[in-house]
């Protein structure tokens, strides 16, 4: 089957002068399947931190403690007023070189976070900072008679998070944390910058070599479109199992 | 109604127009009175940024020549090694003297201009503290280099490093210096230049392997320009520019070592005169 694709896409080359190396040139394809393999891994992990970053954000933004409320504050206005790239390079290329370096088996040191871990750094960072925005909307949008009434039932504040609060407020604000997140997937690409080998990278490799912009776009385009098919599927599947009927907003 | 007809006449003038400017390049850049040629800004002595934000250097110098030949003005449009024959293809540059190396597939897309008009070869950039001696010593760690480079591959798949590719040199060259890579995999006659450069931050750098893989650079012109008014003036000028003894003085200019392939094309062509 493989090798039939192979041959299909080799002939294509030859009659038409389209030139899909990925398809039947082992180099290109090993480097492609790489690409692919480090976006979606980016993509799984800096989704899951930034989730994470998003709920803690929120949580220390409406306790008691004004420093945690400043610093929360201080860290969204910073990651989501600077772009991406930028933070990205001054990961990579500024703070890196603070660091403490370790040992690169060779007897030689190399950096403690490598690029790939600064990408996964940075745009859980950058995520987050929107995602800490996106649920606090959420919980603001809870009736204060539903908080009150469970307040006098005597829950503690956590408890109260989890029970009654965070169920409704995260069904309110799932299509704005749909949106961040196919965002961070599309986000991943400028990870190209300090070369991380991510589909972007992989695909400007190619093609500098191939000669073959055109048909990489193409590849890289419809790449894409199925990650962000496959979140969108995933997110939607969560939104219609969280469903209550009756309660719409 | 006439106002329909006049424009319908206007548009038949301009489809009528069309091949014509679809011809010859020469006179095409005449006419406009530029010549753009797409350049490197990061690649120092060859072309790069001075201080006021002109791009000079000794590929400059011979994109000048050629615009004052056809008595045009330069404009110069920065690229790099992904994006430059695609500029050319596109029309959006006439000519591309860019360092690019003269290779088998790029004839297939892109006019080399012959005579070559310089030559490099492969090595790489590393500290003297990484005890590199031999390519096979690259295998498995990390190497920096340049998107687009022709020798990226071929380093790859002979000596198996693990490479780290920027968009352009100078990316590469923080990223070495901030011990994110072993190594800079590039041309050795941007190595050499850096490295007696002078400059303090490359004190403790060498360039520790034997070059490998000679590599002809040519000035790119696009395929159906090879045969034409333009064409043919480049290679003229091409030619001169070695009998005359012009590129030696010029690699003199931007203290760049004498390469043996000039010293040689130099000898052969003036034996031939």
């Amino acid at each position: 089957m493989s090798d039939m694709i192979a041959a299909f896409f080799e002939r294509l080359n030859e009659t038409h002068g389209l030139n899909f190396s990925v398809f039947y040139d082992a180099f290109d394809r090993a480097r492609f399947i790489t690409g692919l393999w480090t976006t979606s891994y980016i993509c799984v992990i800096a989704i899951a931190a930034s989730l994470a970053l998003g709920l803690l954000g929120v949580w220390i933004a409406g306790g008691q403690s004004r420093i945690g409320r400043l610093i929360v504050r201080g860290y969204v206005q910073f990651f989501r007023n600077t772009p991406p790239l930028v933070q990205l390079s001054f990961f990579y290329f500024a703070v890196a070189a603070l660091l403490p370096t370790v040992s690169d088996g060779f007897g030689g040191r190399s950096p403690l976070v490598s690029g790939t871990g600064w990408a996964i750094i940075a745009f859980s960072l950058f995520a987050g900072a929107f995602n800490v925005e996106i649920f606090r909307a959420g919980i603001e949008a809870v009736p204060s008679t539903t908080v009150e009434a469970a307040e006098s039932l005597g829950y503690t504040r956590l408890q109260l998070y989890i029970h009654v609060v965070l169920p409704l407020a995260f069904r309110i604000c799932l299509p704005a944390l749909n949106n961040n997140l196919i965002n961070l997937v599309k986000t991943t690409t400028l990870a190209y910058a300090i070369g991380v080998p991510e589909l972007h990278y992989a695909a400007s490799q190619i093609w500098s070599e191939s000669f073959n912009v055109r048909e990489m776009m193409n590849v890289l385009l419809v790449t894409y479109v199925l990650l962000v098919a496959i979140l969108v599927f995933v997110m939607g599947r969560w939104e219609r199992a969280m469903r209550i009927p009756g309660y719409t907003t | 109604m006439k106002r329909i007809v006049a424009i319908a006449l206007a548009c038949a003038a301009t489809l009528a127009a069309l091949p014509a400017l679809a011809q010859d390049s020469l006179a095409k850049i005449k006419e406009k009175g530029v010549l753009t040629v797409g350049v490197k800004n990061d690649y120092k002595p060859w072309g790069f940024l001075e201080p006021s934000g002109k791009i000079v250097g000794l590929e400059i110098d011979l994109a000048q020549a050629v615009a004052d030949k056809i008595g045009v003005k330069l404009e110069m449009l920065p690229v790099i090694a992904a994006n430059r024959m695609e500029f050319l293809k596109q029309g959006r540059i006439d000519m591309v003297l860019a360092t690019m190396g003269d290779t088998a597939e790029r004839r297939k897309i892109v006019g080399m201009v012959e005579p070559n008009y310089y030559a490099g070869a492969t090595n790489v950039l590393a500290p003297k503290s990484a005890g590199l001696k031999t390519w096979a010593d690259l295998k498995g760690r990390k190497v920096c280099a340049v998107q687009g480079a022709y020798y990226n591959r071929r380093v790859t798949q002979m000596y198996a490093p693990e490479l780290v590719v920027f968009p352009s040199v100078p990316d590469a060259l923080n990223a070495l210096q901030g011990n994110n890579c072993v190594a800079f995999l590039f041309d050795d006659t941007l190595i050499v230049s850096t490295l007696s450069g002078g400059d303090a931050k490359w004190a403790g750098y060498e360039m520790p392997l034997v070059s490998e893989d000679p590599q002809l650079w040519a000035i790119g012109i696009r395929l159906e320009d090879m045969d034409g008014p333009f064409g043919k003036l480049v290679k003229e000028m091409s030619t001169d520019w070695h009998k005359s003894g012009k590129l030696l003085e010029l690699e003199t200019k931007w203290g760049i070592k004498q390469s043996p392939y000039l010293i040689e094309t130099n000898k052969k062509l003036k034996g031939g005169a």
